[in-house]
Parts: C-alpha cells; sequence; structure tokens
C-alpha cells in the first residue's frame, strides 16, 4: 500500500522516534556504569571501569548473581518438564476439560504479580517453605511454566498429526511416540521455552520479594535494594551488563530466525 | 499432566484463601474489609489514581505503538529488523534495570536536569520523578512493545486487496487509511488496548521506584498494607478487586480477539 509523501515521511520519523525513546533510555546506564567518578553521572574526564570491578569484587553481587543463576537453572528446567508434558497433553486431549485446565494453566502469567506474591507468600508460610531455596525456585517453576505450555503449543500446532498416527499404526506404544517423535519435533521449540522460561526467573522481582528475605537473595532482589536506597553506579554497572546479556541474546534469536525465514523462502 | 495440576493447585489454592483470608476468613467472617474498600477515603484516592494513570498510559502506549506498528509494516526488511530491535531490546530488558534507568535520567540531579540546566534552558531543576509525570513516562516506555507485537501481527494479517481496492476506486491514501484501514485494525487495537491496560493495572515495580512513595497504586498499596502492617484482610480485598478486575478484562479480551493467538505472537 502507498503512502502520501507526507504522511509516509512524518509516520516513519514518528517510529524511529519511539523507537529511540524505547531504545535510549536503557543504554544510559553504560556511560554512567562507565565514569569514573564515585557519582551517578556522565564521564567527564575518563572512563574508567573500576564499578564493574566493584561489582566482580563484591561478594554481595557476585552471590546474588550465583543464586539468581542456580534458581533460573533449576526452575528452568523443572517448568520445562511440566509444561512440555502438559502442552503435550492438552494437544492430544481435545474438549472442554481440555480448554479449562489450559487456561488454568495459564493464569500465573495473566494475574498480576502482587496477586500473586501475597498469596505464595501467606502459603509458603504456612508450609515452611518461607526464605527457603526450595520455596523461590517452586514460586519461579510456577510463573515460568505458562510461557512453556504456550511455546511448546505453538510448536506442537506446526507437527503433522498424521506423523503421529503413523508411528501409532506401526505399532509404536504412546510412550516411545511421544519420546522418539513428537519430542524430536519441537526440539526448538522447546530450546525456545527454555530461554524464556530462565528470563522469567532471572528477572522475577515482585513475586520473590513477598517469598523470600535473607537467606535467599536474588539479584533482582539486591537491585531493588540498592535503588530503593541510594542510587550508586555498582547499581548501574549490573545493570550494564544485564543489557548487554539482554542485547546479545535478542540480536542471536532476531539473526536466527532471519536465517531461517530465508532459508524457508530459498527451499 | 498430573504434575501441571499439582502446580496449578500450588498456586491456585493460595489465591482461593486469599480470597477467604479478605472475607474476614477463617476464624469470623465479615464483609468488614470490602466495606472499607468501598468507602475509606484514602482507599479510593489510590483506587482513583491508578485508574487515572491505567487509563492514560494505555491510551498513549496504544497511539505511540499503533504508529509504530504502522510504520513496520511499510518498512523494507532491513529498517523493519532495526526497528523490531528498537522494540524488541527493552521488551526483554529487567523492569528494575528500565526504571533504574528513567530515575537516572529524571532525578532532580539527573541528566535531563542537568543538561537543561547547563544549556540554560531552565533556572532550576524541572520535577520529572517522583510524581505521576514520572510513573506515567516509565510506565508507557514499558507498555509500548505489548501494544507493537498484536497490532503489528493484525495489520500483517490484513488482505491487502481491500487496500487496493479503495486506491484503485478512487480514494485518496488518507481516506483509504481512515476509511478502510483503521476499522479493519479496530478489533485488534481494542484488544491490544485491554492487554496493556490489564498490564498497567498489575503495575509495581515501576510506580513504586518513580512515584517514589507519593503516587501509590493499588499494587504498592495492597503490598505495604500486609508488610508494614499486616492488615491481611483489606489486601486480600484489594487483592481479589485487583483479580475480578483483571479477569472481567481478560473476558473481554477473549471476546474481541483471538487471545491464544495474540499470548502466542508476542
Amino acid at each position: 500500500m502507498s503512502l502520501g509523501a507526507r504522511a509516509r515521511i512524518f509516520v516513519m520519523a514518528a517510529a524511529w522516534l519511539i523507537g529511540l525513546f524505547l531504545l535510549l533510555p536503557g543504554l544510559i546506564t553504560i556511560p554512567v556504569s562507565l565514569n569514573d567518578t564515585r557519582w551517578v553521572r556522565m564521564p567527564e574526564e575518563g572512563l574508567s571501569l573500576r564499578h564493574f570491578e566493584a561489582m566482580l569484587y563484591s561478594s554481595n553481587w557476585m552471590t546474588s548473581m550465583r543464586e539468581s543463576a542456580v534458581i533460573a537453572l533449576v526452575a528452568t528446567t523443572l517448568s520445562v518438564i511440566i509444561g512440555t508434558a502438559c502442552a503435550i497433553g492438552l494437544w492430544r486431549v481435545v474438549g472442554r476439560t481440555a480448554t479449562l485446565i489450559g487456561a488454568l494453566v495459564l493464569t500465573p502469567m495473566i494475574l498480576p504479580p502482587i496477586v500473586s506474591g501475597l498469596a505464595l507468600y501467606r502459603a509458603w508460610v504456612v508450609l515452611g517453605l518461607y526464605d527457603t531455596w526450595f520455596g523461590v525456585i517452586l514460586a519461579h517453576t510456577i510463573l515460568a511454566t505458562p510461557f512453556v505450555v504456550i511455546t511448546i503449543t505453538t510448536a506442537l500446532s506446526l507437527i503433522d498429526p498424521r506423523l503421529e498416527q503413523a508411528s501409532r499404526s506401526l505399532g509404536a506404544s504412546p510412550r516411545t511416540t511421544t519420546l522418539r517423535v513428537i519430542l524430536p519435533n519441537i526440539r526448538a521449540g522447546i530450546l525456545t521455552s527454555a530461554v524464556f522460561a530462565f528470563i522469567v526467573s532471572w528477572d522475577e522481582i515482585v513475586v520473590t520479594l513477598f517469598v523470600s528475605s535473607r537467606a535467599v537473595y536474588t539479584l533482582p532482589r539486591r537491585m531493588w535494594d540498592g535503588i530503593r536506597e541510594s542510587v550508586d553506579p555498582t547499581v548501574a554497572a549490573v545493570a550494564t551488563s544485564l543489557i548487554a546479556a539482554t542485547s546479545i541474546l535478542v540480536i542471536a534469536v532476531i539473526i536466527q530466525q532471519t536465517r531461517r525465514g530465508r532459508a524457508a523462502r530459498a527451499g | 499432566m498430573p504434575a501441571a495440576i499439582l502446580v496449578g493447585l500450588l498456586y491456585l489454592l493460595p489465591i482461593g484463601w486469599l480470597g477467604l483470608m479478605s472475607l474476614g476468613g477463617p476464624t469470623e467472617w465479615t464483609l468488614r474489609w470490602y466495606e472499607q474498600v468501598a468507602t475509606a477515603s484514602g482507599i479510593h484516592k489510590i483506587l482513583w489514581t491508578t485508574a487515572r494513570i491505567v487509563t492514560i498510559t494505555s491510551l498513549v502506549a496504544l497511539v505511540l505503538g499503533y504508529l509504530v506498528a504502522y510504520a513496520m509494516v511499510h518498512m523494507n526488511e532491513r529498517q523493519r529488523l532495526l526497528i523490531t530491535l528498537c522494540v524488541l531490546v527493552p521488551f526483554w530488558l529487567s523492569v528494575l534495570v528500565r526504571a533504574l534507568a528513567w530515575l537516572i535520567l529524571l532525578r532532580n540531579n539527573g541528566l535531563i536536569n542537568e543538561a537543561l540546566l547547563n544549556w540554560g534552558v531552565i533556572d532550576e531543576p524541572l520535577s520529572l520523578v517522583r510524581n505521576e509525570l514520572g510513573v506515567i513516562i516509565g510506565m508507557v516506555h514499558y507498555m509500548i512493545p505489548y501494544a507493537v507485537f498484536p497490532l503489528y501481527g493484525a495489520m500483517r494479517g490484513m488482505d491487502q486487496s481491500l487496500l487496493m481496492a479503495a486506491r484503485s476506486a478512487g480514494a485518496s491514501p488518507l481516506r483509504t487509511f481512515r476509511d478502510v484501514f483503521l476499522p479493519l485494525t479496530l478489533p485488534a487495537v481494542f484488544g491490544a488496548g485491554l492487554l496493556v491496560f490489564v498490564f498497567g493495572l498489575g503495575f509495581f515495580i515501576t510506580p513504586a521506584i518513580l512515584g517514589g512513595g507519593r503516587i501509590v497504586m493499588l499494587s504498592e498499596y495492597a503490598s505495604l498494607m500486609v508488610l508494614q502492617s499486616a492488615r491481611w484482610g483489606l489486601a486480600g480485598a484489594l487483592s481479589v478487586v485487583l483479580l475480578a478486575s483483571t479477569l472481567a478484562l481478560i473476558w473481554m479480551i477473549s471476546r474481541a480477539v483471538n487471545l491464544r493467538r495474540m499470548l502466542g505472537g508476542a
């Protein structure tokens, strides 16, 4: 469709401005984290890595990073297993019950985080899971599972149902069919869902604030406390590291998708 | 499947329990917490602030998101890739990092105020944060990507021949947009609007950091009730109010557009 020339210029300019509005604030923490004073400001005289050094030598930050990584890895593994099993189950069974279960499984993703936070806080205190590793991992698993279910469901919808029928009619049991036929076909979907689940857990803050206090101290929690008390450049250094990691991940995914798109068109 | 049900129970039972607590259970049954929500002027103020901020931010995010999506449809592939990057990186970036960035920019001694002071544009710092403006900026920034993806999906899926037909029948580009393109995207606009509205209702981190305790929205208020004064009944009642409005909106979204497709696309 063609646009009027002037309208076109206006829309494009507005879109790029909005793009910059979205992108730039995040990038601002990069120069701030590289400034050589102990204040939160733009570098004036020189660049320095002292705030990154402070971050790397701070046992607090490194412990939190490790804790977040361990929690995210375990929660990812659990939610991928549970979510995949659930999605395959929902894919096979069609009907009212399946739709209902599907909707219920998705609720943790849709409900306001504060509601989940308060509810799990109360329950974890009663169950003795409050401020324990297992409690935090379980909470993250619950929150990440919907993302896995959605991704896997999308991946499953691309499989030709005749594949399963063929495998079954050749005498394979449902178990073998699942393991040997379905799982290999949704490998890419499982990988994507694992990335989603990892990010959900790694970034989770609201529910974590409520289900943990001192014994488990994840990275977002430490950042939250850091920002609330006083913003110091070390927090900016942590933020910059996270921005770098996120950007690399997003760019990698985009490149992979473009390649796949090209391959699909070429084939 | 059984594992998923177990997880579901571990999640849904506590939510139900929270609802029971709002009714004064399990010791004494009462509606007084809801009465308080309905009558206390302090809570009315919080509800009103929340509703106002969420409405403003949803509308702004929707208009800006529409512009971006509309431009994306009309771009060549390279440009589209670049702007997708602009939308996706903040989308995946931790909400804390984003709030921190805005705090660094907007504070009284922050980068924007310092720059404006140095250039002599203003004499004293503008108050851009720890007020409603700061919360709105931060929330709009968070919401735009959520508006862009469903809108872009709807615009991509549109039947191009309709637009060509309008053009070849002699309609001007503006008219084609107003009478054909816009009406065709309205369901998606409605859906995306409700989606960002739902997200906005539950916002906690952004208002808490950029509102600096002066602008308190529903989520933060409920958490204060529990953490500072352990008033579980009131927090429960507020949660139920939040929950009910969220579910009502989700139900409306699912009527407007195919929910599963939209969530899968984002």
